[in-house]
């Protein structure tokens, strides 16, 4: 389906942003009784090509520079502005979204419109293009703007906190045989790390070490929770599950032995290698494990500049 | 290497985070077993593969991977989309089959994670 490609950030917030978010809503506008001999100085001055026309607070017409000429040229500028404006005025409303005044604009070829209240009918602003194009860029700016203020932020807890030991803790639920949140928690401890400010070759390691471990959970077990232990030197993950076990560590161990069912094959894991990469990833790896009971998996990263390498992806 | 330049020689479709188009492509990577990618893949590489489900954009995601092919004319869903685009990772498809897909961008001068 056509329909379901191409999404971008732009066309995601044409469909998010509605069109009160970025008319402008202090608008000229001109009263049904006022004549168009009054125009004149209102269009020069304020340098616009229309006006709405309002009567007690509702669009009732539009008066265009067009309608204004014509009055001049028949030297009919005694005429009130009800004589002269568009009555059928095409009109946005407020909260529909940026997306079909996209459509207006592109359909009509009109410069602006002016957005009513959908209940009340009220006028409540105008919108041009130049609004669509102002809203869509504020708001990507705003949406960045907050991910480096996270950033900001995060990266210097160490140095706001005052203690002789810090460690921060994030805690993790994963949920088992839920293979559409699987990588859900690595995701997190990953933009989590990352916004501390730590180096992205460690996030990496973290991040695939605790996504084979998640997996893991996730495949084998009907759940468990994954803990991060963040000091200033080192980080440390936890996973830990409530069974099935695994009978014998050794074997699991070795590079392509793996238990895993067809299902799981399936979908581009289960290979027997998972323990392998964690182990290969971490600087430190302990594993533990009752069948009938479950496994508890620690993994350890040095930090500053202890870092390990020989690691599959670091030739 | 460009992306844009993998577009054209493999007559992609550009499904998500097309604003990346003129990253530069590392290296390459074919592979339909995730682990292996997990494994052996590197940073900054193109991963080309025929297993098109939300894992495949999330083993991208952890082995900081900004670029993925999908092969054999798979369509990610719009689960997938999403998630690329939230993650930053630029989604291509082609109907090309993963070794040909390979093999044309080989002889254009891309090469694979040991650099030959």
């Amino acid at each position: 389906m056509a329909g379901e490609k191409d999404i971008t950030k732009v066309q995601e917030l044409v469909y998010e942003i509605k069109v009160e978010q970025v008319m402008c809503r202090d608008v000229i506008v001109v009263s049904p009784h006022n004549l168009m001999s009054e125009l004149r100085e209102l269009l020069r001055d304020k340098r616009i090509s229309g006006v709405p026309v309002v009567e007690d607070g509702r669009l009732v017409g539009l008066v265009s520079i067009e309608d204004f000429i014509t009055c001049l040229s028949e030297g009919k500028m005694k005429r009130r502005v009800e004589e002269c404006m568009s009555r059928n005025v095409k009109c946005l409303y407020g909260n529909e979204a940026l997306v079909s005044a996209v459509e207006q604009f592109d359909r009509l070829g009109y410069g602006r419109f002016p957005v009513v209240d959908r209940e009340s009918g009220r006028l409540v602003g105008v919108v041009t293009k130049g609004d669509i194009v102002r809203g869509l860029l504020k708001r990507m700016e705003v949406d960045y703007h907050a991910e480096e203020i996270h950033r900001y932020r995060a990266s210097h807890i160490f140095e706001d906190i005052i203690a002789d030991k810090t460690t921060l803790i994030f805690q993790y639920r994963v949920v088992g045989k839920d293979f559409e949140r699987a990588g859900e928690t690595s995701s997190g401890l990953r933009k989590t790390l990352r916004r501390m400010g730590i180096p992205p070759t460690i996030v990496r390691r973290v991040a695939i070490a605790t996504y084979e471990a998640e997996m893991n959970i996730v495949v084998f077990t009907e759940g468990g929770e994954i803990t991060a232990r963040v000091t200033p030197v080192e980080i440390r993950v936890e996973a830990v599950d409530r069974g099935p076990g695994i009978p014998d560590i050794e074997k699991a161990m070795q590079p392509g032995y793996s238990t895993a069912p067809d299902w799981v094959r399936d979908l581009g894991f289960g290979a027997g290698m998972g323990l392998n990469n964690i182990q290969k990833c971490a600087d430190t790896m302990h594993l533990e494990s009752t069948v009938g009971e479950g496994t508890r998996l620690e993994i350890g990263l040095h930090l500053n500049g202890r870092e390990k390498h020989g690691t599959a992806h670091h030739r | 290497m460009t992306l844009q330049d993998v577009v054209r020689i493999l007559d992609c479709q550009v499904v998500a985070s097309e604003a990346n188009l003129n990253s530069t492509v590392a290296s390459g990577c074919g592979c339909d077993l995730m682990s292996d990618v997990l494994t052996f893949a590197k940073p900054g590489s193109l991963l080309l593969t025929g297993l098109c489900n939300i894992q495949a954009i999330r083993t991208a995601e952890m082995s900081d991977i900004k670029m993925l092919c999908f092969v054999r004319a798979k369509q990610p869903t719009q689960k997938m989309i999403s998630l690329a685009r939230k993650t930053g990772i630029t989604v291509l498809t082609t109907s090309l089959p993963l070794f040909e897909a390979c093999g044309r961008l080989y002889a254009n001068g891309l090469t694979g994670i040991y650099g030959r």
